[in-house]
C-alpha cells in the first residue's frame, strides 16, 4: 500500500517527505531501543516511535525504512525533520498513541503477511 | 595479533574519528560508509550487514569510549571494519557479548540508545568478528564481511 493511502486512514500530519508518499509499504514495526530497529526494523517499511532526535534518520536511512511516524503529537525536534528532509525519509506526526497507531495500520493490511 | 589484508589487494581505506558523547553526530560515519558502498555497487545485502555493524561499532564509541577511529578496508574478497578507542575498555567480553547487556548511562538509554543489542548485532551481521580489550587501554574490534 501506498504511504498516501495510509495517512488517509490514520489522523496527523507529513512533516517532512511530502513528495516520496508514493512510496509502496507492507509492513511495520514498534520500538524506541535504536539496536532493536537496527536489528528487526523492516526495509521499506514504517517504524513508529516516540523518539524524536535526529539519530532515528541515522537508523531509518541504515535500516531503508521509509516512513517514521511519532505518536502522541511529540513535538519534533528541528534537527530531525531537517535530516529527515535531506535522507528522504517520510516523517510523520499523529496524535494517537502508537499501539492504536499500530492498531489502524494492521486493520489496513500492513503487516499482515510477514 | 589482528589480520590485516594484504596491501596489494587493498582497493580502499576509508578513517572516520569518532567524538566520544557527540550524539548528535553518531551515525554519521556508518551513513556515509553506507553511501560510499552502494556507490561502489555492493551487493545490496551485504551494504546493509556492514552499515548496521558500523553503526552500532560507532555508536558504542559515542556512548562507552573515550572517542576514537573507525576504519574500512575494501578488498576484491572482503570488506573489514576495524574500530580502535581510547578506553576505558571492556571490563567482561563474554557479558558485553550478551544479549540485553549494557552499561549505558541513563542518558544515553532515555535516547532509546543501550539496549545492550550493540555487540550482538555486529556479531549477526558479520561473518568474521574479533574483539579485544584491556581495561584502562582500550578495545579494538574488527568485522569482516566476505564478498
Amino acid at each position: 500500500m501506498k504511504i498516501n493511502e495510509i495517512i488517509k486512514n490514520i489522523p496527523g500530519k507529513v512533516i517532512a517527505g511530502e513528495e516520496f508518499l508514493d512510496k509502496e509499504v507492507k509492513t511495520a514495526y514498534c520500538g524506541d531501543l535504536l539496536s532493536r530497529v537496527m536489528a528487526h526494523g523492516p526495509q521499506d517499511g514504517i517504524w513508529i516511535t516516540v523518539q524524536t532526535h535526529t539519530n532515528i534518520i541515522a537508523v531509518a536511512t541504515l535500516v531503508e525504512i521509509a516512513c517514521i511516524i511519532v505518536p502522541e503529537d511529540i513535538p519534533i525536534e528541528a534537527n530531525t525533520i531537517e535530516k529527515a528532509i535531506e535522507e528522504k525519509i517520510v516523517l510523520i506526526s499523529s496524535p494517537l498513541p502508537a499501539f492504536q497507531l499500530a492498531g489502524k495500520l494492521y486493520e489496513i493490511g500492513i503487516g499482515k503477511e510477514q | 595479533m589482528t589480520e590485516s589484508a594484504n596491501n596489494e589487494d587493498l582497493v580502499m581505506v576509508q578513517t572516520y574519528e569518532i567524538e566520544a558523547g557527540n550524539f548528535t553526530l553518531a551515525g554519521e560515519a556508518a551513513s556515509n560508509i553506507k553511501k560510499l558502498l552502494r556507490q561502489l555497487g555492493i551487493d545490496a545485502k551485504i551494504v546493509r550487514k556492514v552499515s548496521i555493524a558500523a553503526y552500532e561499532a560507532e555508536l558504542n564509541m559515542v556512548i562507552h569510549s573515550l572517542g576514537g577511529i573507525m576504519r574500512l578496508e575494501i578488498t576484491p574478497k572482503e570488506i573489514v571494519l576495524k574500530a580502535r578507542d581510547d578506553g576505558p575498555g571492556i571490563e567482561d567480553i563474554e557479558l558485553a557479548m550478551q544479549e540485553g547487556y549494557s552499561t549505558a548511562t541513563e542518558l544515553a538509554r532515555e535516547l532509546g540508545f543501550g539496549a545492550g543489542m550493540g555487540l550482538p548485532n555486529i556479531k549477526r551481521c558479520s561473518d568474521k568478528l574479533h574483539l579485544q580489550s584491556k581495561l584502562g587501554q582500550g578495545t579494538y574490534l574488527e568485522a569482516r564481511f566476505f564478498l
